[in-house]
């Protein structure tokens, strides 16, 4: 009797089983990201959407943790055989990426071998040629970029009596200063992402190199070069500032980014992908403003960089499979969808013909915030010093120029002695990558 | 007249011993020969590459003067973490051995940090003492007591060193308390009625006859601040500010993890294995003498 009603029992079970899967298979696609907050939401719409678009593939998104976490899970993962197809990697791990022959599948090669209408010239080169070999083959898919701007408590500055927005470093010490003395006392002005701001898009925004054969770009035998007397004598300068706390640190990632958005700090240098956070937190009047620069350097301003992430796809996967992800990036390319992203999310467009429908649609008279990286970016025509970046090792190399920033503002090292030492560590780091990636 | 068992198999304390063996072999000796292997080798992050350097790695090692640095952090990092964590241990088992009310719960609340992971353990810290967001951060700054982990190397230290002690410190009671519950209390008795104050007791009856268990944890602790505490520094400090709290452990993952450098460091892992196994013989030989069982 008991053994009847258990056979009863898993029959149905089994009967359900059948029922609830599909008739055919859905073949699955596996994304990895890195987005938190906000724009976690904003990837897992994207995958729905793409869901209910097509019955053939089913977008997975899994969130792996901050940006290197998610890329060292995908290495690991790679070497156990278990890469997932599409895995998102912020731009300073551009070179590892691009070195590892055979575990990565290039996009453009994607897009041919699916045979997926893709034209790399709809994209927009300051973002594209990010991602690019020097041929221009696009080698993976820019999803979230942004550049850094400076973000502005207007309310605050206006308390200080500082009338206009800061243009020149000069200008923002001047109102530094000024705040400061009307209460600002542990904070004139900061900046979250400590090399990229006072190493990389310094550098880019003043026209001088970071390192030779164009910062990499042409080549893994470059050589770190950013301990010039410009840039010993900016970080001098923020050494000064840094015993009264005119300027005062806030770490090497963007941890500290809600100094902003709690009133601390009136001045703040981060990412425009800060857009979505600052708009949901901070309870003031604030905008952004393009990158502060030094007036008697010629040619400054130049033009900003681009950071954030791309999307990388992974070798050794099956042509279906394959075919899906080409279908996914073409759904990501939609006019009205990547608008609607870069509205929604201060991340920038990646198409040209979205930006031009923001333009068109009036956006940017109603959110000048969002078009001062676009402005950055496209500033100048682009030199040598300012097409971007691509060292090996940059994640950890990050973290040794932070490292000797630290030691510097610490009042351990003066300027000099620290960037030498950035520049002499980072080659050492520099001729490990160039021996293995051949 | 003698009436045991003999097995006269001889194959079968062998078989008996294989399911042990096959373990220790698994999951000590293959992953420990691994390491040793790797450090010989030069090899891209996607193990796409890979080529035969001898020594190569160890000398790369022993040419950083920030390896030296790691080794002099990890010695003021590991003092500190064991000798703290043992000693307030022991002062809060002493305190609950005594006939109190609530020691039930007083117990319990003491484990329960141990069941919080490294990191979480890291994170609840830097809530606390975030020089601009910490809930205790602030009413430092108010003291005007210029608090800054991110610039302050000695700030930076002392936050992991705390957030590594609290960790560790339940289960260093639980074995205190277990420890001195097992000491009869006919000797502490007999003690007192000769007149020994309660400090005289502690210090001549029960830390002698304690022994055994400090000796084991300071064993357990070396390793734990040497091998379990990157998570902690990971999340509180991230080895900096300006390199004050990279322990070697902590620069094994920096480099192998995010620098993708896998002979690097494999060959610190080694370095690192060296190590301890060095410190935890100098244990035994020397330290044990002096316990008494």
């Amino acid at each position: 009797m008991a053994f009847r009603q258990f056979g009863a029992a898993a029959a149905v079970a089994v009967t359900l089983a059948i029922a609830a899967s599909p008739a055919y298979a859905v073949t699955e696609i596996q994304w990895w990201h890195a987005m938190t907050g906000g724009n976690n939401d904003i990837v897992n719409k994207l995958a729905e959407d793409f869901n209910a678009s097509q019955s053939d593939y089913k977008v997975v998104p899994s969130f792996k943790g901050s940006y290197p976490d998610t890329m060292n899970a995908g290495i690991a993962a790679f070497r156990a055989g278990t890469a997932p197809h599409i895995i998102q990697v912020f731009e300073v791990g551009t070179a590892t990426m691009m070195s590892a022959t055979g575990a990565i599948k290039p996009v453009y090669q994607l897009m041919k071998d699916a045979g997926e209408p893709f034209d790399p010239k709809a994209y927009l080169p300051a973002i594209t040629g990010y991602y690019s070999t020097s041929k221009g083959d696009m080698l993976s898919f820019p999803f979230n970029s942004s550049s850094m701007v400076m973000w502005i408590n207007k309310d605050e500055l206006k308390k200080a009596g500082v009338a206009e927005i800061p243009k020149t470093w000069p200008d923002v010490f001047d109102a530094a200063k000024k705040l400061k003395t009307a209460g600002h006392a542990t904070c004139g002005f900061s900046n979250a992402w400590a090399t990229w701001a006072h190493i990389e898009q310094f550098s880019a925004w003043h026209n001088v190199p970071i390192g030779t054969k164009a910062n990499g770009l042409d080549g893994f035998d470059t050589v770190l070069t950013f301990n010039s007397p410009l840039h010993v004598r900016h970080l001098q300068t923020l050494i000064d500032l840094q015993k009264d706390k005119t300027y005062d640190y806030s770490g090497r990632a963007n941890a500290s980014e809600n100094r902003f958005a709690s009133g601390e700090c009136a001045i703040f240098l981060t990412s425009s992908g800060y857009y979505a956070t600052a708009k949901s937190t901070a309870k003031f009047d604030f905008t952004s403003a393009p990158m502060p620069y030094y007036p008697d350097v010629e040619g400054a301003p130049q033009n900003s960089i681009i950071g954030g992430a791309s999307l990388w796809v992974m070798g050794g996967k099956k042509p279906e499979e394959y075919k899906g992800v080409a279908k996914f990036f073409a759904f990501l390319s939609d006019t009205d969808r990547q608008a609607k992203l870069h509205q929604q999310s201060g991340y920038l467009p990646i198409t040209k013909a979205a930006y031009e429908k923001t333009v068109k649609d009036g956006f940017y008279e109603k959110n000048p915030t969002l078009q001062t990286p676009l402005k950055e970016l496209t500033n100048k025509e682009p030199t040598e010093n300012s097409r971007g970046l691509r060292f090996g090792n940059m994640v950890q190399m990050r973290d040794i120029w932070a490292e000797e920033i630290e030691a510097a503002l610490a009042g351990q090292k003066t300027a000099k002695e620290a960037l030498d030492a950035a520049v002499m560590r980072g080659n050492a780091m520099l001729r490990t990558f160039e021996k293995t990636a051949k | 007249m003698e009436k045991s068992v003999v097995f006269n198999n001889k194959l079968l304390p062998y078989l008996l011993l294989v399911p042990q063996l096959i373990i220790t072999l698994v999951f000590f000796y293959w992953p420990a020969s691994q390491a040793v292997w790797q450090s010989f080798l030069r090899e891209d992050a996607f193990g796409l590459t890979s080529e035969f350097v001898g020594m190569e790695n160890y000398q790369a090692l022993f040419a950083q003067p920030e390896y030296y640095k790691a080794m002099l952090t990890t010695l003021v990092f590991s003092s500190l973490v064991a000798v703290l964590s043992l000693s307030i241990a022991l002062l809060f088992a002493t305190q609950a051995d005594k006939n109190l009310k609530a020691a039930g719960a007083y117990k319990t609340l003491m484990i329960w940090p141990y069941a919080v992971a490294p990191a979480v353990a890291g994170v609840l810290w830097i809530f606390m003492f975030h020089p601009s967001l910490g809930t205790l951060a602030r009413p430092l700054r108010w003291m005007n007591f210029d608090w800054n982990p991110l610039l302050n190397g000695n700030h930076a230290m002392s936050l992991v060193v705390m957030a590594a002690v609290w960790k560790q410190i339940s289960y260093n009671f639980l074995f205190f308390l277990a420890g001195l519950q097992s000491i009869p209390r006919s000797v502490i008795e007999a003690g007192a009625i000769d007149g020994a104050g309660p400090m005289r007791r502690f210090w001549t009856i029960v830390f002698p006859l304690l022994s055994p268990t400090t000796f084991f944890l300071l064993v357990v602790n070396v390793v734990y601040v040497f091998f379990d505490t990157f998570g902690i520094i990971d999340a509180v400090t991230g080895g900096g500010p300006a390199g004050a709290t990279t322990t070697m452990v902590y620069k094994v993952f920096a480099d192998g993890r995010l620098g993708g450098d896998l002979g690097g460091s494999a060959a610190q892992s080694v370095v690192l294995m060296v190590i301890v196994i060095a410190l935890t013989a100098i244990q035994f030989r020397y330290v044990e003498r002096k316990v008494q069982y």
